[in-house]
């Protein structure tokens, strides 16, 4: 007798763990974006008709995505985007510590957050303030003078790769 | 089925079905609330009030709002504050509303703690007042970015992006909380059903709850002296209303409170007329821009003593230490190692703890509003510090020796 009940007792529970346990999943399911919202992932931008030492700023995935053409004195750094014989630094504008976007101020060649003083190199590098990391890299890919955002190119993979 | 008689009058009948009279006397004229009490006591009433307040204008001020990025800004700064009679009103009063319920809330709390009212049995007051505090952040935050503006869009960027600094599932789950790559249009739509439909909902069950944990220790007083309620109780209804240190919640003790409520209201209502603007941001009259980041982000007054804790320290941790800050008032009972239940000033060195625990959070807030440059951040960081200190080491260390001090 008890033991039957038992089996009951395990039965239910054990139906219930698993509707439990398909309910979460459709819950977290439905606070995934949406696909309409992944699908406008993707951004392409046409580096052709920027200039030397210029910032430009462009909106991907409702975030802003600093394009610089390097000049030559800026020098190389592993993280820069070759495309078309020029080098870029391209990172998602936000800063690494609170997520404000750092202004860029020309002539000290550097990136400013006024949130919290966070300071940034012409590469993107953090160099002083509480940014813990360097400005990131958002997925690309190049494909002759323009650059998809968005996709994981293998100039990409293989800058993730060193770093 | 039970027996139902013919009923004399509405009252009996309600009775029968319902036990009306035998609840009003577990509600009202049977619960007892000691005599000696401050105005610091009425703050629970006040706080009831204004929570009414704020639940009867957000049903207005929901009925024309819109949940959409595209419409939002302008359903609230165009529709509700030019269009809807008296839509400027409850807007006002919401707002207004919103932020002097914190100040209500920090009043409720500290006289806990100077009383020593979250001790002795009445823990789960404590715990669940607590719960609410951080339920009522969670619901004026979330009403915060309901506007669309550029400060509610930024906080909502900040605090979201908080969650970033999770080990391992951070970056995930910030995209998830948000809905999309950046705060946008799902996100918008999730803090608006959790402003106006999960958390009121579990406010008022919380609300319940914290009332129903009230019941059994019964309300602290003034010099926490213990009571016997029921002895107390007798003697109040043998008619030794003087003697007794009791009063029936209704119709004694509420006269009183609704004086308490009355001021109050002439206060709120000054403030709602005239200084409405304290409680809105004028940056937040911007529309909301994801290009363009305001210069000096801030939260509202309510929030700057833990924001400045956040920003007191490098990133890591300063999550960490803005986690616990969150969180460390629930313990205050099991901090708290003595027995002593006594005001404050009868406390000797807790005193001295709880008016520097009080200074140092105004330090902060004020702090908190400050651009952090130069020395700003060293009073920061001290003051963070400091904080912490207080509440983990310093008010242990005090208990103990005064628990020492007793044997
Ligand atoms: S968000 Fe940039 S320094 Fe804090």
């Amino acid at each position: 007798m008890s033991s039957r009940r038992s089996f009951m007792g395990f039965a239910l529970g054990a139906t219930a763990a698993v509707g439990g346990v398909f309910t979460l999943v459709g819950m977290k399911k439905t606070w995934d974006p949406l696909p309409s919202v992944k699908a406008a992932g993707f951004t392409t931008v046409d580096l052709s008709v920027l200039s030397e030492g210029e910032l430009r700023t462009v909106e991907w995935r409702k975030k802003p995505i600093f394009i610089l053409k390097k000049t030559e004195q800026m020098g190389q750094s592993p993280t820069d985007i070759v495309a078309d014989g020029s080098r870029y630094t391209v990172v998602i504008g936000l800063c690494t510590h609170l997520g404000c976007i750092p202004a860029f101020h020309k002539d000290e060649q550097k990136f400013v957050c006024a949130c919290h003083g966070g300071q940034f190199d012409i590469n993107g590098k953090n160099i002083s303030g509480p940014p813990p990391r360097p400005l990131e890299i958002p997925p690309f890919a190049v494909d002759g003078t323009k650059l998809v955002l968005g996709e994981e190119g293998p100039e990409y993979k293989k800058m993730i790769e060193k770093a | 089925m039970a027996e139902f008689k013919k009923a004399d009058g509405i009252v009996d009948w309600l009775d029968q079905r319902l036990a009306v009279k035998s609840f009003m006397k577990v509600m009202m004229t049977q619960y007892w609330i000691p005599k000696k009490i401050n105005f610091l006591w009425a703050m629970g009433v006040i706080l009831l009030t204004m929570f009414a307040i704020l639940f009867i204008t957000g049903l207005l001020l929901v009925m024309y709002y819109k949940p959409d990025v595209a419409l939002a800004f302008d359903s609230v700064n165009k529709t509700i504050m030019q269009e809807v009679e008296y839509g400027w009103l409850w807007r006002h009063m919401h707002g207004v509303a919103a932020s002097v319920v914190f100040l209500v809330m920090y009043i409720h709390m500290f006289t806990g703690i100077y009383y020593g009212s979250y001790k002795r049995g009445r823990e789960m007051i404590w715990i669940s007042g607590m719960l609410l505090f951080v339920l009522f952040s969670a619901e004026a935050f979330s009403g915060y970015m309901l506007p669309w503006g550029q400060m509610s869009y930024w906080a909502a960027m900040v605090i979201t992006n908080l969650f970033g600094g999770i080990p391992f599932i951070g970056p995930e789950l910030v995209e998830w909380i948000r809905g999309d790559y950046a705060v946008g249009d799902a996100t918008l739509n999730r803090f608006f059903m959790l402003h106006v439909c999960l958390l009121p909902i579990v406010v008022i069950a919380v609300i319940a709850f914290h009332f129903y944990s009230l019941r059994f220790p019964h309300v602290n007083n003034e010099i926490s002296e213990e009571l016997d309620f029921d002895l107390e109780a007798e003697k109040y209804l043998a008619g030794q209303k003087k003697e007794s240190k009791v009063i029936a919640f209704w119709p004694d003790f509420l006269c009183k409170d609704i004086f308490y409520i009355c001021l109050f209201m002439i206060f709120y209502f000054y403030l709602v007329c005239f200084h409405y603007d304290f409680a809105m941001d004028p940056i937040n009259f911007d529309p909301a821009n994801a290009l363009k980041t305001p210069p000096h982000i801030y939260p509202e007054w309510y929030f700057l003593w833990s924001y400045e804790i956040l920003r007191g320290f490098s990133y890591e941790i300063g999550l960490a230490c803005f986690g616990i800050a969150q969180v460390i008032f629930f313990v205050l009972p099991f901090l708290d190692r003595s027995d002593v239940v006594a005001p404050a000033h009868k406390r000797g060195a807790f005193m001295v703890w709880f008016w520097v625990l009080l200074l140092d959070m105004i330090i902060l807030t004020i702090y908190g509003k400050l651009p952090p440059v130069g020395i700003n951040n060293n009073i920061a960081t001290i003051a963070s510090v400091l904080f912490l200190l207080l509440l983990i080491v310093i008010l242990p260390v005090i208990t103990i020796m005064e628990r020492k001090a007793k044997k």
